[in-house]
């Protein structure tokens, strides 16, 4: 098969994205997670918090270096593969991105040393500063660069130049374009659930080990609670989304719905498969008026089917449909769990329910499947653009030939899969690790008759440990 | 008087380019010499000496490409597409060299020299790949309209080779001056004993390019060696020469901080070389700072920000350094 150097580009973008992703949505939620467990810590002393803290941070440091490598890539991916979406996007998207670099990287760089290695040097309120400033710096940057994807879905506050460049006109409306508030609450939350679940399921995998591990308890616990809390505020942000969507990018939710024909008291397809060729959906599973009813709030509600758009300006209904009904999927599983927790907790039987604990166990990675199902829906969505109905994507590419895209996508394939896959297995083997060995539990606790000054009166956190 | 936005802009830029090129300049200059080191030891203590900086110094880097597209976004969508095989090439070698500072403390003793390697090979597949990007884009880049024009493997030509050893041995430099001023003992003499050479070569590297250069441009020659304005640039070939004098001899004597800081001037200086060959262009020989400008407005709207921003950057990267200051010893590090 020949691909063309538009394919190839969009293939290396949606790879080394997709793999990028998947750090940030676990390093967002797990940098608030460490905040609040160190503040815990300082608030009532109990080591169990300072031990997690600990056996958190080691993930974190790990998942999060991967994140800054991924990262860097993708600042760079736009100009040698997109150069002419760089050029005519620039003067509107730069300046976000610039933003983003100058208050949230730099934030998160310039604390994560002394997170990481400053505790015995700088005393804990310091210390637990630069967390806050981390878990700060990691939200931040989701800010401005949803606030830069959203643009690229509604793009508000620009007029085009001369040269056909897009130029900022309004920098409130380029900012709080009209789907960012949308999807930056929509993604912080997915965020924040994928870290809860995957905090859940190693939290299930030690209580299934050891049920009187208070650790484990612990993390277990407050995974819980986000999955029962955050879970129903998920939904609820994803219908406000969705309806957004379908006030500004009714082709997307054509495409997601499954409808080719637009009606009113539209019913909801549970299952088919779109057929862009043919210009239908075969094999409906369907429920009347229930399409209408969620995106319209009413019952008789019109509802946009694909058919209302050109052809060449349809987004793929095969990929997204499917992609859309994996993450709401695993969103109501999600919900599932959380009021299985609550029905539990409320009979004393949270730590002792092991077909439950196997249950959140194998819930663990569903949260990064849901976000990249998410993007993927949003991404593909938004084609056959790259500006919301103002540049094409085959208008945005850079002047290299498929050959160049395609070396360079394969040696991208060969390394990321070797080094994330290391990275991963290295994850994995960290949370494996039970959270009440290693350090043992005196390890950096106050000593507190040592004296006034911060620095003497904690012990040695470099103790050989028996794992290293 | 208007404020000349794509001017500042260009300062901007070039001095997050000069911060990234010297604080990741030392960070790659370590895995350049790690396999010079004696010992799994001295190995540790190399990398401990920048664990808690190497991601700020980095983040340089993301302001240096981020800061292109935002201000001077016809460069940077010109500029990608020419230099696109060192540009992956860097970007891949900074991917190994990363994740290695936390995966070398998790690979048992026995794995642990693929990440040695690892280590060694990013960093200087990272910085040859920066060097033969400044040679590309001061040797030129065909321009055709709003776009690359070239081939793709333009880029590699002699000059940009040379540019690329060059920078090799210029951040290998950094890296062992870095050494002598954290480091003690046996591996300071070591490493000392390593930047000594390292200097005689710099000296060398820094001749050839710099005689190579106006060679490649009768206009670049014209700056560099005609009168009047040759009294402006005759410092330049100066002060390398009196900054080579004071790192000999800070090398020879017993000064700790001192070569770090004259090798750090050594950079400046050059680059200050090279911002009188390259003025006023972004990319040579055709693209100026203002032809390749966003509108004003999009570098005002930045502009306010980074006059806020990058000073509390520079004081809590200060303080970040601050903290880790002092002589680093085995043992050191969370892991």
């Amino acid at each position: 098969m020949d691909f063309s150097a538009v394919d190839l580009a969009r293939f290396q973008f949606a790879f080394t994205v997709s793999f990028h992703i998947i750090f940030p949505s676990f390093t967002i939620g797990l940098a608030s997670f460490l905040m609040v467990l160190e503040g815990l810590w300082l608030a009532s002393g109990r080591d169990v918090y300072l031990r997690l803290f600990k056996y958190w941070m080691k993930i974190f440091a790990v998942a999060f270096g991967m994140g800054v490598v991924s990262g860097i890539v993708m600042t760079y991916q736009f100009g040698t593969n997109w150069s002419v979406f760089s050029d005519k996007t620039g003067p509107v998207l730069g300046p976000l991105m610039g933003y983003e670099v100058l208050s949230a990287f730099f934030l998160e760089a310039g604390f994560l040393g002394i997170m990481l290695f400053g505790l015995t040097r700088v005393g804990p309120r310091l210390h637990f500063a630069a967390t806050v400033m981390v878990a700060f710096g990691t939200a931040l940057s989701g800010f401005w660069i949803l606030s830069v994807n959203s643009w690229m879905q509604t793009p508000a506050g620009y007029s085009i130049n001369e040269v056909g460049q897009f130029v900022p006109e309004n920098w409130f409306e380029i900012v709080f374009n009209p789907s960012f508030p949308y999807r930056f609450v929509h993604m912080m939350l997915a965020a924040y659930l994928t870290t809860a679940f995957v905090v859940g399921a190693v939290g299930a995998w030690h209580l299934l080990k050891d049920r009187t591990s208070d650790a484990a308890r612990v993390m277990f616990s407050m995974a819980m609670w986000m999955a029962a809390l955050v879970t129903p505020l998920q939904i609820f942000a994803g219908d406000m989304h969705g309806l957004n969507t379908l006030e500004h990018q009714p082709a997307k939710i054509a495409a997601m719905e499954g409808h080719f024909e637009a009606e009113n008291g539209a019913p909801l397809i549970l299952f088919g498969i779109p057929d862009m060729a043919a210009g239908e959906t075969r094999y409906k599973v369907e429920i009347p008026k229930l399409g209408s009813l969620i995106l319209t709030h009413t019952l008789d509600g019109r509802v946009p089917g694909l058919n209302d758009f050109p052809p060449e300006d349809r987004p793929n209904a095969t990929i997204v449909f499917f992609s859309f009904r994996v993450m709401v999927g695993i969103g109501f599983a999600m919900l599932g769990i959380g009021l299985m927790s609550l029905y539990l907790r409320a009979r004393g039987r949270l730590y002792d329910a092991p077909l439950f604990h196997k249950l959140a166990l194998a819930m663990g990675p569903t949260g990064f499947i849901a976000v990249l199902a998410g993007w993927i829906t949003t991404e593909v969505g938004r084609q056959p653009f790259t500006v919301y109905g103002l540049l094409r994507t085959t208008d945005s590419i850079s002047p290299v030939d498929a050959p160049a895209v395609a070396t360079s996508l394969l040696v991208f394939i060969v390394v990321y899969f070797i080094v994330f896959g290391i990275g991963t297995m290295y994850l994995l083997r960290a949370m494996a690790a039970p959270p009440d060995s290693g350090n043992g539990p005196a390890d950096m606790e106050p000593v507190r008759a040592a004296g006034v000054t911060p620095a003497p009166a904690y012990r040695d956190p470099h103790t050989p440990k028996p794992a290293e | 008087m208007e404020l000349d936005l794509p001017l500042v802009w260009a300062l901007l830029i070039a001095t997050a380019v000069f911060l990234y090129v010297v604080l990741d300049g030392f960070d790659l200059g370590l895995g350049i010499l790690f396999p010079t080191a004696r010992s799994g030891t001295e190995r540790d203590v190399m990398m401990n000496s920048v664990a808690p900086v190497w991601d700020g110094n980095e983040t340089w880097l993301v302001l240096g490409g981020g800061g292109l597209y935002a201000v001077f976004p016809l460069a940077y969508a010109i500029l990608m597409p020419a230099l696109y095989a060192p540009i992956v090439a860097m970007l891949l070698g900074l991917v190994f060299r990363g994740v290695v500072f936390e995966f070398r403390f998790k690979a048992s003793e026995e794995r642990r020299w693929i990440w040695d390697i690892a280590f060694f090979l990013g960093s200087l597949t990272a910085a040859l790949a920066q060097g033969i990007i400044l040679g590309a884009i001061v040797q030129g880049i065909e321009v055709e309209g709003r776009a690359y024009a070239g081939g793709w493997l333009d880029w590699l030509t002699p000059f940009s080779l040379m540019t690329g050893v060059a920078v090799v041995i210029g951040y290998a430099l950094l890296g062992a001056t870095w050494l002598v001023w954290k480091c003690e003992g046996p591996m300071q003499d070591h490493f000392r004993h390593k930047a000594m050479m390292l200097m005689f070569a710099m000296l060398v590297v820094i001749g050839i390019v710099s005689l190579w250069t106006p060679a490649l441009d009768p206009a670049i020659a014209a700056r560099w060696f005609e009168v009047p304005q040759i009294f402006y640039t005759a410092p330049v070939p100066l002060m390398v020469l009196g900054l080579a004098v004071v790192l000999f001899r800070s090398l020879s004597g017993t000064r700790d901080v001192v070569p770090f800081l004259a090798s750090l001037g050594l950079f400046l200086v050059t680059f200050a070389g090279l911002g009188i060959s390259l003025y006023p262009n972004i990319v040579p020989p055709t693209i100026t700072i203002w032809d390749a400008a966003a509108p004003d407005s999009s570098l005002a709207f930045l502009l306010a920000g980074a006059a806020v921003l990058i000073p509390m950057i520079l004081a809590y990267s200060g303080y970040a350094y601050w903290i880790f200051r002092g002589k680093v010893r085995p043992g050191d590090g969370y892991h």
